[in-house]
């Protein structure tokens, strides 16, 4: 896909991101690391609670305070690291650099201003203009994302509107400022399949016009395959195995990785019982020394329940944390 | 929106009828505004002479159709107690300075207990929510009159700097209204505070502050307007309270408003003074709330268009 340009817009570096509460510590993002480069999706698969959303928000530094707090680690986005920022610069970067699409369209809007008043909002960020010139770039925003009769549209209120329209105004409000990189958490999960479908188009289509890097976290391998270049499967807090698309679905090597895709259904296949994972994932704020994935593994040995175990490179590009790619297996 | 507010202030024309048929019906109840007129030593001739005279004789819903007829032609009929005198001019009469009292009581309770709201909720948990906590409380458990009578004694004695009581200029004012006030702005203030920690945990602030904006903008424009609408609902209720029921204060600083006036005339089984005080205090709640509710439409869009 579009991988002809290399230029590496994010990398992340050995992220941390603990919850504070008053009895425990929950580990939700313990130590991960990826990159993005120019014009890419990176697909983030993972079931609930291992993190994925708390990663995004990390990114944006928008952990929620006063309990969530970054510990460690290195955020670069086009360069800088933006861990060292304080949070007046960090304004800058949010809806200029890096943005984000949140899960339900529903509730992402404020019901009480019209679509314009917020897409206006987010425009004046980057750049003021007169209002009769905001209005311009509003409607051109909401053009951008395929939305009808856009100058119509600008009176109206979330309220009288579809969630698939909805969810087009956030991304209108997502890309008004040109960052180079959105977070896409979960975008479809709220929207109907048909829907769904034409949201990805258009995501891949604004890709292809202006080169933005897409991190997109989902738990949809069936969506990681239509609209991913390459993928990071997380498991409890650790991104476990990743690599290209074609990497994970042709030589899956992490056994949490080969056992999400034999769940996935086929269309092809009769099943009395769809397969299932056996047991829970840990609870973050209890985790064990070894792997993490140990206690559901079936190939689980003793070295497993000791060390965690270190991340091996199946291929270029291709690795993931599992004792079995060990030669001394 | 004209609609809406049609809409609404028929419903306020209705409910007003309601209660001058409930008000009418309970002055009756509370007893015979005649034997409070006459000597004890009264014959029974002259008890029908002074209810044929005020019309009392008739039967109830004859009654009832004048007093509405008469109301309708601005008359609300003769005081018995204080006699000659117009039953709504002596109501008017102390209405503007109970007025004044509740707006600048309502306003102190909104420009201090709103913006303190909101604070104490985006500091949740710190030092400043504490503080917030605290003054609430004391807020919330000091009786007006006791408050009334320090501020008295701090500001009016001690210090000379402000009048002990009476009507007159706007330093006259400021006592009451603090002392009617305060209470209130310990509520208005822990309302603020639970309704905007809700709003500041919705996906909508989120993602405004993705898009980068000021915390304030944050803060201010995006939850506020949200928070507002359960304030507003209780500035609607304190509004009538504060017009209704300040004759503790009124008390307390000889402020000769409205209070009084009513505890006279019930006294007194002076019908038309008393229903009267009760239509107009009836139109003031009717009238509060009227005006919460198109705020609400002007607020949230949702209310405006689903009427």
């Amino acid at each position: 896909m579009a991988m002809t340009q290399n230029e590496i817009v994010l990398e992340v570096n050995d992220l941390r991101t603990y919850i504070f509460n008053r009895t425990s510590t929950v580990k939700a993002v313990d130590g991960i690391s990826f990159f993005l480069r120019k014009g890419e999706t990176l697909g983030i698969v993972g079931e609930s609670g291992c993190g994925k959303t708390m990663t995004a928000l990390s990114l944006l530094r928008l952990v929620p305070k006063p309990a969530g707090r970054i510990v460690g680690g290195e955020i670069r986005l086009n360069g800088e690291d933006l861990l060292q920022k304080n949070e007046d610069e960090m304004r800058q970067v949010r809806g200029r650099q890096i943005s984000m699409i949140l899960q339900d369209p529903q509730t992402s809007l404020n019901p009480v201003f019209n679509i314009g008043n917020q897409l206006i909002e987010a425009l004046g960020v980057a750049r003021k203009d007169n209002r009769k010139g905001m209005v311009a770039r509003a409607v051109d925003a909401l053009r951008n994302v395929n939305v009808a009769a856009p100058e119509r549209r600008l009176e109206d209120f979330p309220h009288q509107m579809s969630g698939g329209m909805k969810q087009r105004v956030v991304g209108a409000i997502a890309i008004s400022c040109e960052p180079s990189v959105i977070i896409a958490d979960e975008p479809t999960t709220a929207l109907d399949v048909t829907i769904q479908l034409q949201y990805l188009r258009l995501l891949k289509d604004i890709q292809a016009k202006t080169g933005l890097g897409i991190i997109f976290i989902t738990h949809d391998f069936g969506v990681v395959a239509r609209m991913c270049d390459r993928v990071a499967v997380m498991y409890a807090g650790r991104i476990v195995e990743q690599g290209t698309c074609r990497n994970l679905f042709n030589s899956p090597s992490h056994p949490y990785t080969q056992a999400l895709i034999a769940s996935v259904p086929k269309l092809e296949e009769r099943v009395d019982r769809l397969y299932s994972i056996e047991g829970q994932p840990p609870l973050l704020s209890n985790l064990p020394v070894g792997c993490r994935f140990e206690p559901r593994c079936p190939h689980a040995k003793e070295r497993c329940l000791a060390e965690y175990p270190p991340s091996f490179t199946i291929e270029s590009g291709h690795s993931a944390d599992c004792w079995r790619l060990d030669a001394a297996w | 929106m004209q609609r809406f507010i049609i809409i609404r202030v028929f419903h306020s024309v209705l409910a007003l009828f309601a209660v001058s048929i409930i008000i009418f019906g309970l002055a009756r109840i509370s007893g015979d505004p005649v034997a409070m007129m006459l000597p004890i030593e009264a014959t029974d001739a002259d008890f029908a002479r002074v209810r044929a005279a005020w019309g009392l004789d008739k039967p109830l819903h004859i009654q009832y159709a004048t007093y509405v007829g008469n109301i309708f032609q601005g008359n609300f009929g003769e005081s018995i107690k204080w006699k000659g005198q117009d039953a709504l001019s002596l109501v008017l009469q102390r209405f503007p300075a109970t007025l004044e009292l509740s707006v600048f009581a309502l306003v102190i309770s909104a420009v201090i207990g709103l913006p303190i709201g909101v604070i104490v909720a985006v500091k949740k948990d710190t030092g400043v929510d504490l503080a917030g906590k605290i003054v609430a409380l004391l807020g919330q458990s000091m009786p007006s009159f006791w408050l009334g009578l320090m501020l008295m004694w701090v500001f009016a004695v001690q210090f000379g700097l402000l009048p002990t009581s009476g009507r007159g200029t706007f330093k006259h004012l400021i006592l009451p209204a603090v002392a009617l006030g305060y209470f209130q702005v310990a509520a208005v203030m822990r309302l603020t505070r639970s309704s905007m920690l809700e709003v500041l945990d919705t996906e909508f602030v989120k993602l405004a502050r993705i898009k980068g904006i000021s915390e304030n903008m944050v803060v201010w424009k995006h939850c506020l307007r949200n928070a507002l609408i359960a304030p507003l609902t209780y500035f609607g209720l304190i509004m009538g309270g504060f017009l209704t029921g300040s004759v503790v204060t009124e008390t307390v600083f000889g402020w000769p408003g409205i209070g009084l006036l009513a505890i006279d005339a019930v006294r007194a089984r002076d019908f038309q003074v008393v229903q009267s005080v009760v239509i107009l205090f009836a139109a003031i709640f009717i009238l509060s709330n009227l005006v919460v509710d198109i705020l609400y439409a002007y607020l949230d869009p949702r209310i405006r268009y689903t009427h």
